[in-house]
């Protein structure tokens, strides 16, 4: 599914990322975690195609192609998603016309029709069930004054109406609540398929006792430093990352 | 010759053709002196300081229509709201077009100002309100010198107009260049309720000049709901002189969309005569090319516990200008006065401008007025965001500016015309993306 070949990246002419290896296969769940800084949130970003960020060297790779110079929309119409750390408030876009224009766009540039506005609407009522999503809630600008819990079940819902091969969920449990964690973990775990691919980036293991990982890698100073299975997260969560630093720079 | 001095000199001959009612005639004498005086305004003159009428000025308009020009309404169907039931008021290079227009006269008065000026039995409504808050600085005098047509609207008091009105003007372009003077006169009684839709559209690329006025009366309690429209051919150019008189716990909103012309002026004026008056004065400008919109805007605060809301939005690309100069007057004794005003521009081109200029005058002490304007480009995170969704650039920007302005489309209270009006954005945007609403 994704193949990472030795990518370094920069922003702002400060190098973050500095050589990331990484193979997701379809079907895996991978967790990468590390110290804040360490540029997990960078690695979301550079697979996503967020343009401030310059990458100096390496491939992306989804299903052979090379992605790496694609732009973001290019990227999410080859099934490229990103659950937003901080989702972004567009006050006077609600959410159904938001999911609908990208639903369309994405049709479109796979060179389908519109989606039919009846089968838009059973779709999006069964995605909102998914996530208990009320139904007022739809008609709401997208991400305004919506609570931490609220933007997050937003980005999974918006996932479920995709449906990308490879989803990256960066910090989607920060600012959860322990009832809305569960709400988007369920919701991850039921889009789950050997067909499809999750990177979830966390700094805490409490998600990943929701998702369970197939393996868990940790990012530090723009590398990764150790892969293992999902007990190398337990193992981080009772020690912390001081002895990863240490190794690193020992 | 001059533009000034053909219209100098065609005004004799225009007061001999319409009937020389002396209290009229009187008004238009004085007005044609004034205009002679003052001239056309120039950037000399602080309130043009950013828009200069020279270009425009130096076509060799036809200060009358020579003939009558007819329209087929399936020809110009599409610059109707015809999706809804209204009244129209419809002229066709100047001249009232009865195969277009729907008037009537029972219960109310939805008809001309031609009727209005001359027959006996609205004498007493012209005599207590034509000319009397239109200023009388050179653009209006020119008009009221050279009035004669527009709409005419007397709606009696406890009176909801149960259907719009559309006041639509259309230029033909038979003539080379044709130069309209539109004079409005709308009262609107106590407790009465009425919704108007005005639009300027030339039919092809000849220019036309507009300089247009209007008088609203809106007495006690009545709401005024009043829309205007300007999305023009390329050489069509706008000045509108709009003037609002408002009576206690009146309520008038006005609405400005300008996405098309060569030149738009808006002069806008409110005047609030009462207490808990509620003035909405908003706009959503979006152009390109070498267009330029101008409001400029005043809203007199006379009388204590009133409130204004401004809230103007521009989008500007290529080498298109825009101008915004909104004044707000709180004379001492309107305490408790609540006056708002925003004016927010994105400019999408390099070479786009816009120059924005709150004036706050406060004489009151116990009052709340704000005022902000912002020019920026479009947010690059919201940008990602919505193209990490699948969104291309050219949409994704759309979808932004569309909900930069779509605020001021919520308080559109015909369903039909902002629906309409969604799509002259989509269309101006140059996409094509489901923003039904």
């Amino acid at each position: 599914m994704l193949k990472i070949k030795d990518l370094h990246a920069s922003v702002e002419d400060k190098t973050i990322l500095r050589g990331i290896n990484l193979e997701v296969k379809a079907g895996e769940v991978h967790a990468i975690m590390g110290p804040n800084g360490s540029g997990k949130s960078t690695l979301a970003s550079v697979i996503a195609g967020k343009e401030e960020y310059e990458v100096d060297k390496g491939d992306i790779i989804l299903e052979g192609n090379d992605i790496g110079e694609l732009e973001a929309d290019e990227r999410a119409h080859k099934g490229v998603f990103l659950s937003f750390q901080y989702p972004v408030e567009i006050p006077g876009v609600s959410v159904t016309n938001f999911m609908k224009t990208a639903i369309n766009e994405t049709r479109k540039a796979r060179g389908l029709a519109d989606m039919p506005a009846n089968e838009m609407l059973k779709l999006i009522r069964e995605k909102a069930e998914l996530l208990e999503i009320d139904r007022k809630f739809l008609s709401r600008s997208l991400n305004q004054g919506f609570s931490g819990g609220e933007k997050k079940r937003n980005e999974i819902f918006q996932m479920a109406m995709l449906e990308p091969k490879l989803a990256i969920l960066d910090e989607t449990d920060s600012g959860l609540d322990i009832d809305a964690l569960r709400i988007v973990a369920n919701g991850v775990n039921k889009l789950k398929s050997k067909d499809n691919a999750t990177i979830v980036i966390t700094h805490y293991q409490r998600l990943l006792d929701y998702i369970v990982p197939d393996y868990v890698h940790v990012i530090y100073d723009g590398r990764i430093v150790k892969s293992g299975g999902k007990e190398l997260a337990h193992e981080l969560e009772e020690k912390g990352y001081d002895w990863i630093k240490e190794e690193v720079n020992a | 010759m001059e533009l000034k001095e053909k219209l100098l000199s065609s005004f004799l001959a225009f007061e001999n053709q319409v009937d020389v009612d002396t209290y009229v005639h009187d008004i238009r004498s004085n007005a044609i002196k004034a205009f002679e005086t003052k001239g056309f305004p120039n950037k000399k003159d602080e309130a043009w300081k950013y828009t200069s009428l020279n270009k425009i000025l130096k076509e060799d308009y036809s200060v009358f229509s020579k003939e009558e020009n007819a329209l087929e309404y399936s020809d110009v169907k599409k610059y109707f709201i015809h999706d809804i039931d209204s009244y129209k008021i419809i002229f066709i290079d100047g001249k009232y077009s009865s195969h277009l227009s729907e008037t009537t006269h029972e219960g109310m008065d939805v008809c001309l100002m031609s009727a209005a000026l001359t027959k006996p039995k609205y004498r007493l409504v012209i005599e207590n309100y034509f000319n009397k808050i239109a200023k009388d600085d050179s653009l209006a005098s020119l008009n009221t010198a050279f009035s004669h047509e527009g709409a005419f609207i007397n709606i009696p008091k406890n009176k909801l107009a149960e259907k719009p009105i559309q006041i639509i003007h259309f230029s033909t372009g038979n003539e080379a260049a044709l130069m309209l003077q539109p004079r409005n006169l709308i009262v609107v009684g106590e407790n009465s309720h009425v919704q108007i839709i005005e639009r300027h559209q030339s039919l092809t690329s000849n220019p036309v000049l507009t300089n247009s006025v209007t008088e609203i009366f809106a007495n006690k309690r009545a709401i005024v709901d009043y829309y205007k429209v300007q999305n023009d051919e390329q050489n069509a150019s706008l000045i509108d002189n709009t003037y609002i008189n408002q009576k206690q716990q009146s309520h008038v909103s006005l609405h400005t969309f300008s996405f098309g012309g060569k030149l738009t002026r808006n002069n806008l004026n409110f005047y609030q005569n009462g207490e808990r008056i509620d003035s909405t004065l908003k706009g959503v400008t979006i152009i390109g090319d070498k267009q330029h919109v101008d409001h400029n805007t005043l809203v007199h605060h006379i009388e204590p516990n009133c409130e204004s809301h401004q809230d103007y939005k521009g989008i500007f690309g290529d080498n298109s200008t825009g101008v915004f100069n909104g004044k707000v007057v709180v004379e001492k004794e309107a305490q408790k006065t609540n006056a708002f005003q925003a004016n927010n521009n994105i400019l999408v081109s390099d070479k786009a401008s816009i120059n924005t200029k709150p004036q706050l005058e406060i004489f009151a002490d116990d009052v709340k007025c704000s005022h902000g304007c912002t020019i920026g480009q479009l947010d690059e995170s919201a940008m990602f965001y919505l193209r990490s969704r699948g969104i291309p650039e050219k949409e994704a920007k759309a979808l932004l500016m569309y909900a930069f302005a779509n605020n001021v489309l919520e308080s559109v209270k015909i369903p039909q015309l902002k629906k309409r009006i969604t799509k002259l954005i989509a269309n101006k945007l140059g996409v094509n993306i489901g923003f039904d609403l």
